[in-house]
């Protein structure tokens, strides 16, 4: 029997699972493969959704589904942490002890923040990368009369790359809207020497932030917190005060991957083939989503663009046929929206050779990103889009 | 090209960074880790294959208040040499 291991149970990790399932229904009934997906903690989290439980009235509740409900019956469901791989005996150990044996593994761990990196993060400092941490930040922006507020990045690579960007517009917005503007300063600080990694999209983000009133500050990586002064701290010697301070914290990819031996310290990021998407150059470890160190946003779009990829490569495995060169290479392509505030949005759509160029900002591209919201348990993780 | 003899404005470089293959701004980030990790005085070569890398990098040290040492094209990627001077 073939064993096609997915460790995550995330957005790639689902996808692969059901478009895998749907390939090789007859050999998974024959009982000549078996697909199983190892996840932590056994819930498919909607991670895009923290964000508007700060800034739209998003329950935590709805950010959430049992991992098996949104899984093909055929596929199966291991509940448990994983530890190491060991890509010599092809096994995979988990913490409760057991171990799986894998001919294909599928890694999908996706990333994991590290706030306790940044001294007084926890203190001090807001960020909208877990259920908790956006209610907070909501509660601290309802009890916000007027001041300096600091929308910085504490280290990169990190999810969703648009996010602190998105946070910044939405911020200045409710100021506006809640009357606190005239007694308010915004300012957003990049670790690079422009507003966004990619040069189009800092094109048009810089006259909005500008038109705003968002102060733009380059070059500004987080070094320390302040608490006493009330002051965040750049590597390159910069200081700015807060009020409210929010940051994007430390991320990092799963720390068994480092412990495998697969991810270089510190980073965690897999090294992956930018096209067949394998890992390290082998033929039966795929990696995609976050937990790649592909130079691409760390996004659910992204693994939900690589899944096809992977299920195409592992069911020609399977099967013996030939590769279809189109849907077995990954192009970089990613796609999403990009909040701007005052119920406006853009697109970003690109891949590897071709930058995007996001439109006028319009409430159309708002509203897509409010029905996607509302569908994705319908559609992306079942591979239905 | 840049050597790793030592004059007074080429001192040796005691970590080189292979940021090759790496797109913006992954060189850039290589660097500020390893300045972070390095003492006082250690001289870096970055090695990149990214063009935006010749414009970031000096962009960064100047602001950062560290050295420039100097900016060397070799067989298709730059090599950028900086001095941690704080």
């Amino acid at each position: 029997m073939d064993r096609i291991l997915i460790l995550g149970g995330g957005v790639g990790g689902t996808i692969v699972a059901n478009l895998l399932s749907r390939k090789l229904r007859r050999q998974i009934d024959d009982q000549e493969v078996e697909v199983t997906i190892v996840d932590q903690s056994g819930n498919h989290v909607y991670q895009p959704g923290f964000m508007y439980i700060t800034f739209g009235n998003e329950q935590e509740k709805n950010l959430s589904r049992p991992e098996r409900s949104l899984i093909d019956e055929r596929v199966k469901l291991v509940v448990d942490e994983v530890t190491r791989v060991d890509d010599t005996t092809h096994s995979v150990t988990l913490a409760s002890g057991a171990t799986l044996p894998y001919d294909q593994l599928v890694l999908a761990t996706g990333s994991r923040i590290a706030p306790e990196e940044i001294e007084h993060f926890d203190t001090e400092a807001h960020h909208f990368y877990t259920a908790q941490a956006a209610r907070s930040m909501r509660v601290a922006l309802d009890a916000f009369s007027g001041g300096s507020i600091v929308v910085a990045i504490a280290g990169m690579p990190y999810k969703c790359p648009p996010a602190p960007l998105e946070v910044s517009f939405l911020i200045e917005a409710e100021l506006r809207q809640r009357g606190l503007r005239d007694k308010s300063q915004v300012h957003f600080c990049s670790p690079i020497g422009r507003a966004f990694t990619i040069e189009s999209v800092s094109d048009m983000a810089t006259p909005v932030l500008e038109e705003k009133g968002i102060e733009l500050h380059t070059f500004f990586n987080v070094e320390t917190i302040d608490p006493a002064r009330k002051v965040v701290q750049s590597l390159e010697g910069e200081e700015l005060h807060y009020d409210l301070l929010v940051l994007v914290p430390p991320h990092h990819g799963a720390q068994f991957l480092i412990d495998s031996g697969l991810a270089p310290a510190p980073g965690g990021w897999l090294p992956t083939d930018h096209h067949t998407l394998q890992v390290g150059g082998r033929p039966d470890v795929y990696a995609l989503g976050d937990t790649t160190d592909l130079p691409l946003s760390k996004a659910g779009s992204t693994a939900h663009f690589e899944a096809p990829i992977v299920a195409e490569r592992i069911a020609a495995w399977v099967t013996g046929k030939p590769l279809n060169e189109k849907r077995a290479n990954y192009t970089g392509r990613v796609m999403c929206f990009f909040e701007i505030g005052d119920g406006k949005g853009t697109l970003l759509r690109f891949d590897y050779d071709h930058p995007p160029h996001p439109p006028k900002p319009g409430r159309i591209w708002h509203l897509g990103k409010v029905l996607f919201n509302k569908t994705y348990w319908h559609t992306v993780p079942r591979g239905r889009v | 090209m840049l050597t790793d003899q030592p004059t007074m404005d080429q001192p040796t470089i005691n970590r080189t960074i292979d940021a090759r293959g790496s797109f913006c701004p992954g060189p850039l980030m290589e660097l500020i880790r390893a300045i972070r990790e390095s003492a006082v005085g250690t001289v870096i070569a970055v090695r990149s294959s990214d063009r935006g890398s010749r414009i970031d990098i000096p962009k960064w040290v100047e602001k950062a208040g560290h050295r420039l040492v100097g900016l060397t094209e070799v067989d298709g990627y730059d090599e950028i040499v900086i001095e941690k001077l704080h």
